[in-house]
Order: structure tokens, then C-alpha cells, then sequence
């Protein structure tokens, strides 16, 4: 189940991975959210993230030092991290800053829950 | 796409965000993040920060993956300073051989243990006005000229935002002090006016407060008639200096107006003129007072003096302290006279409408005083002045409303007069 957290990011638990939504966010200040989100799940016991680019059409410098900022909360914590459904420009962007080097990416969220270790089927809503 | 070309598209939408960003008169700190995350976006850093010089202090306005101990007694002192403006960039970099630059060699350890890779000092004619620190880039790759030349130049966007962005705070802060020097300037002009007020009314034994009256009348009177506050104190101001010229005047000839001769008549009526060139040298905060002292004893029919003026030639602001000093007069006991009653004067008004007052002005304060009469006004500030028990009778409002409605009849609408 989608859960708007308080800071109107969108995420949802599938076991101890938690899906955050970038959606538009993601290229502005307020996309600090989506880190304060994912820092969340983690202190709540998820091992794991998937940032799903579903609604993200293009990510900015500004998305991708947001996303710098997540990958390193995710280290900092031992938690594997994927992206999932990013479109072609943004994957050659990714590659260009080397953000690959540090985060799998997924053809869609089901493929990046399979990849992911520490996967599990019973739904966990925070 | 080639990469080279994505890369450029890539930073020259970061640097066209960052222009737009430090252009922007939003949020200081807002900028200041908004700012640091697109540098660090443009080449992928794993973390940054930007700091402020206050004195030698560097205080972190934003940050982003830098623990906060990073910024604990982070100094700078002026030959520090010195010598990071001189400095060459690969002085800044942390994890390179010795630098040149006291400050980087005394705090290198602790910038490397928290990934800083980077330092860079934000000058701003060739003062420095803070500190930005960078990570290491995401792909692991040193950084090259390009890179810094790309930083380079984001952060001297930032470095200027941040310092237009405080003066921009030092202006405002200024045009408020000035604000308020203004306003107490113009409080301290009003008290010396209403002491000055003073000062006339007593050479006059026997109108003590009437200067202080008229202004307050003259200030009703031009409220009502949609007048701005500005232009509502100036008028007061006129009001309270309207008989300033009778400060030339023999002391005797004021205290006996009903019992002068010819030449001390002529003398008494120099007043209005004598006050002009009292008025006229001083700078007012407000526009045409000494004009509105000058012309208060002109009437609309041209048998006023000093310049026999007509309806037109006159200036509404005297054409307000006129009708406010001649309802002062007929509402105040003199020795000579007791004061006339609510009616008689009600009747001189509507008699001497298009004759000596304007009938548009004595219709607003007719429109004052009926709002008063009718307890629609929170103030009772003419019943005040008045006494209570003057506009107590059971036939004021209906003689006031009266007076309104023939006087409207006659005239355009007051309110749109001015």
C-alpha cells in the first residue's frame, strides 16, 4: 500500500525494502524529503532501497546531488540500493557521474525487489 | 549522444539554475542549498558544504553528507586569508602534498577523515566572504582542469549571491533605521507643533486650545473626505499653525478684536500673510501649510482677505482650516459672547455655504458629526471637544442630516471632491 509520508514523498515497504517515489521532487530543495525519507525507513529496519523514477522524466544537477546524498545515508547504513523504471537519458547521465558505480538499476520495481537481497513477499506499511 | 556533449548540456543547465537561483531575491539559506546541491549535482560530489566568514568564524549556512563536527571552531584568520586568496588550487586540495595555506594544512586531518576533497575559498573582491568544501566525484576519478575550472566558477556565482544577498539584508536593514528615524523626526515635529500651537493660544486670553482645535477639526474634516493619512497630518499640522502670525500681532489688539480701530483691524488681519512668511522658509514634512495659513480668512465670494481670492482660486486645505476655525469660534465661549447654540450655528453653516465655506466641506464634517451623533464612530473625539451635552439634543442628528441633504443637492458628491 502507497503511503504518503509526512513529507508527501511516496514509499512503500515490501518487507525490509523500502520503495521511495522521486517523482518531481527530486530536482528541487524539496527533494531533500526524499532523503529524509529513505533515512527514515532505514532507521526503521529496512535493508534495503529502491528509488523507482516511474514519474521522473529528467533528473537535474540538483536531483543528482539528492541522489549522492541518499546513496551515501544507504552506505553509511549497509543497505543496498537500486533504481528502477529510469529512463535512457537519465541511465547515460547516471553512468556519466558515476552513480552506477554505486546502485544497481532495475528494469522496474518487481525487478529491483528480485535483485535486491533481503527480499521478502508480506507487505510492511510503516 | 556523446558524452562530452551530455556533460556540457549537464553543467550548462546546472550554471543557467545557479544564475537564476543567486538572481532570485528568495530564502538566504534556501539559496544558499539550493546553490550548494547544484554544484555538487553538476559533478557528481559525494558530499559539500558552504560556509560563511563572520570576522575569523566559519559558520556552515548549508551542507550536505558533512557531519556537523566538521564546523566546530573552524577559524580563519586574516593571514589565513591572505594567503588563500594568493593560493593556487591545487593548494586546496586535501589529500594532495603540504599546501601553502596554513588553514588547510591546520585542519587537513579532519576534513579528510570526512571525505573532504576539496576546499575553495568564495572571494569576492578580493575579500573572502566564506568557505566551500567538496567531496570526492561519485566516479572516483580525480578531479580535472575542467572540473575545476567548473567549480571555480560556480562558486564565485556563489560567493556573489551570497554577498548581494547580504547586502541586499544591510540595505533593508538601514531603510528600516532610517524608517524609524523618520518617524520619530515627524513625532518630534508634531510635539513641537502642538507646543508651538500652545505657545500662540495663549497670547490669545481668551482662545486657549483653539490652534489645537482646528487641527483636530481640520484632521477630521479631511478624513472624511478621503483624504491619505499622509496628507490628514499635514493638515492638522496646518491646523495647529494657522494663527501663528498673530505672533506679530499686538498682544492688545488680539485680546480686544471688537474694540479696535480701523488701522489696528487692518493690523490684526495681517495675520494670515505674517504667518506665511512665518511657514514659508521651513522645510514641512507635508506639502502647502504655509499656503493653508495664508489663505484661511479667504471666503468663497471673494470678500476675504489677504487677496480677496474666490471658490477656485482657494486651496481646499485652507478652504478645511477655515470652516474648522470659524466652527470654533462659534462653538466657544468668548468674555464678549457665550457661545451659540447647536442650531445657530447649524443655520450659519447652511447660510454660508457657497458664501465663506465650500458647501462640499461642510457637508464631510456635517457627515463627521452625524457618524458621532449616530454612535457609528468608535472615537467621540468632536464630542470631546465640544462638551459632552452640546450635541446631546433630540434634533441634532435631524438637523445635521438635513444640512447634508441640501448641501448634496446643491454640490457634487463631497466624497469625490478633491
Amino acid at each position: 500500500m502507497d503511503k504518503p509520508s509526512s513529507s508527501l514523498v511516496r514509499s512503500h515497504c515490501v518487507g525490509t525494502t523500502a520503495v521511495v517515489y522521486a517523482s518531481d521532487y527530486l530536482n528541487r530543495l524539496t527533494g531533500e524529503k526524499i532523503e529524509r525519507e529513505c533515512r527514515r525507513q532505514l532507521n526503521c529496519g529496512c535493508r534495503a532501497l529502491v528509488i523507482d523514477f516511474s514519474d521522473t522524466k529528467l533528473v537535474n544537477s540538483i536531483g543528482i546531488s539528492i541522489l549522492l546524498g541518499i546513496i551515501d545515508v544507504a552506505e553509511k547504513s549497509g543497505a543496498k540500493i537500486a533504481f528502477s523504471e529510469v529512463n535512457s537519458q537519465t541511465v547515460q547521465l547516471f553512468e556519466m557521474l558515476g552513480l552506477t558505480q554505486h546502485v544497481v538499476l532495475a528494469k522496474d520495481e518487481h525487478e529491483a525487489l528480485l535483485t535486491l537481497s533481503g527480499f521478502e513477499t508480506t507487505p510492511i506499511v510503516h | 549522444m556523446e558524452l562530452s556533449t551530455q556533460k556540457l548540456i549537464h553543467t550548462f543547465g546546472a550554471l543557467a539554475d545557479l544564475g537564476q537561483e543567486i538572481a532570485g531575491r528568495g530564502d538566504f539559506t534556501e539559496m544558499v542549498r539550493t546553490s550548494m546541491h547544484l554544484l555538487l549535482g553538476t559533478l557528481a560530489l559525494r558530499r559539500g558544504a558552504v560556509a560563511e566568514c563572520a570576522d575569523s568564524e566559519l559558520c556552515a549556512v548549508a551542507s550536505w553528507g558533512v557531519v556537523d563536527e566538521v564546523f566546530k571552531d573552524l577559524s580563519l584568520s586574516c593571514e589565513e586569508k591572505e594567503e588563500l586568496i594568493g593560493a593556487d588550487i591545487s593548494d586546496f586540495l586535501i589529500s594532495g602534498s603540504a599546501s601553502s595555506s596554513a588553514f588547510v594544512n591546520r585542519y587537513r586531518e579532519r576534513f579528510r577523515q570526512d571525505g573532504i576533497e576539496l576546499i575553495l575559498p568564495m572571494i569576492v573582491r578580493d575579500e573572502i566572504t566564506g568557505l566551500v568544501l567538496l567531496g570526492k566525484k561519485a566516479s572516483g576519478e580525480e578531479f580535472s582542469p575542467d572540473d575545476f575550472e567548473t567549480i571555480r566558477a560556480m562558486v564565485r556565482h556563489i560567493g556573489v549571491g551570497i554577498h548581494t544577498h547580504r547586502l541586499l539584508e544591510q540595505v533593508a536593514q538601514r531603510a528600516e533605521e532610517n524608517r524609524r528615524l523618520y518617524e520619530e523626526l515627524r513625532a518630534i515635529y508634531r510635539a513641537t507643533v502642538q507646543a508651538f500651537a500652545a505657545a500662540i493660544d495663549i497670547k490669545d486670553k481668551y482662545t486657549q486650545g483653539h490652534s489645537e482645535r482646528v487641527g483636530r477639526y481640520s484632521e477630521i474634516i479631511a478624513r472624511e473626505l478621503g483624504w491619505s493619512e499622509d496628507e490628514v497630518e499635514g493638515i492638522q499640522i496646518a491646523g495647529y499653525l494657522h494663527d501663528v502670525g498673530k505672533l506679530v500681532v499686538d498682544r492688545d489688539i488680539i485680546n480686544a478684536p471688537y474694540n479696535i480701530n480701523a488701522k489696528e483691524s487692518s493690523e490684526l488681519n495681517r495675520h494670515p500673510s505674517a504667518g506665511y512668511e512665518i511657514l514659508a522658509p521651513i522645510n514641512h514634512p507635508y506639502a502647502d501649510i504655509p499656503l493653508m495659513a495664508k489663505y484661511h480668512h479667504e471666503r468663497l465670494d471673494g470678500r476675504g482677505y489677504p487677496e480677496g481670492l474666490r471658490d477656485e482660486q482657494i486651496p481646499l486645505g485652507a478652504k478645511i482650516v477655515s470652516l474648522a476655525d470659524s466652527f470654533d469660534a462659534m462653538t466657544t465661549d468668548r468674555p464678549y459672547r457665550r457661545r451659540r447654540s447647536f442650531e445657530d450655528v447649524v443655520r450659519d453653516l447652511r447660510e454660508n455655504s457657497g458664501k465663506q465655506f465650500d458647501g462640499k466641506v461642510v457637508a464631510a464634517f456635517a457627515r463627521a458629526m452625524l457618524k458621532e451623533v449616530k454612535g457609528e464612530t468608535k472615537e467621540r473625539r468632536i464630542t470631546k471637544m465640544l462638551g459632552k451635552d452640546y450635541l446631546q439634543g433630540e434634533n441634532v442628528a435631524t438637523l445635521l442630516a438635513d444640512l447634508i441633504t441640501d448641501l448634496t443637492a446643491v454640490g457634487s458628491s463631497a466624497q469625490s471632491y478633491k
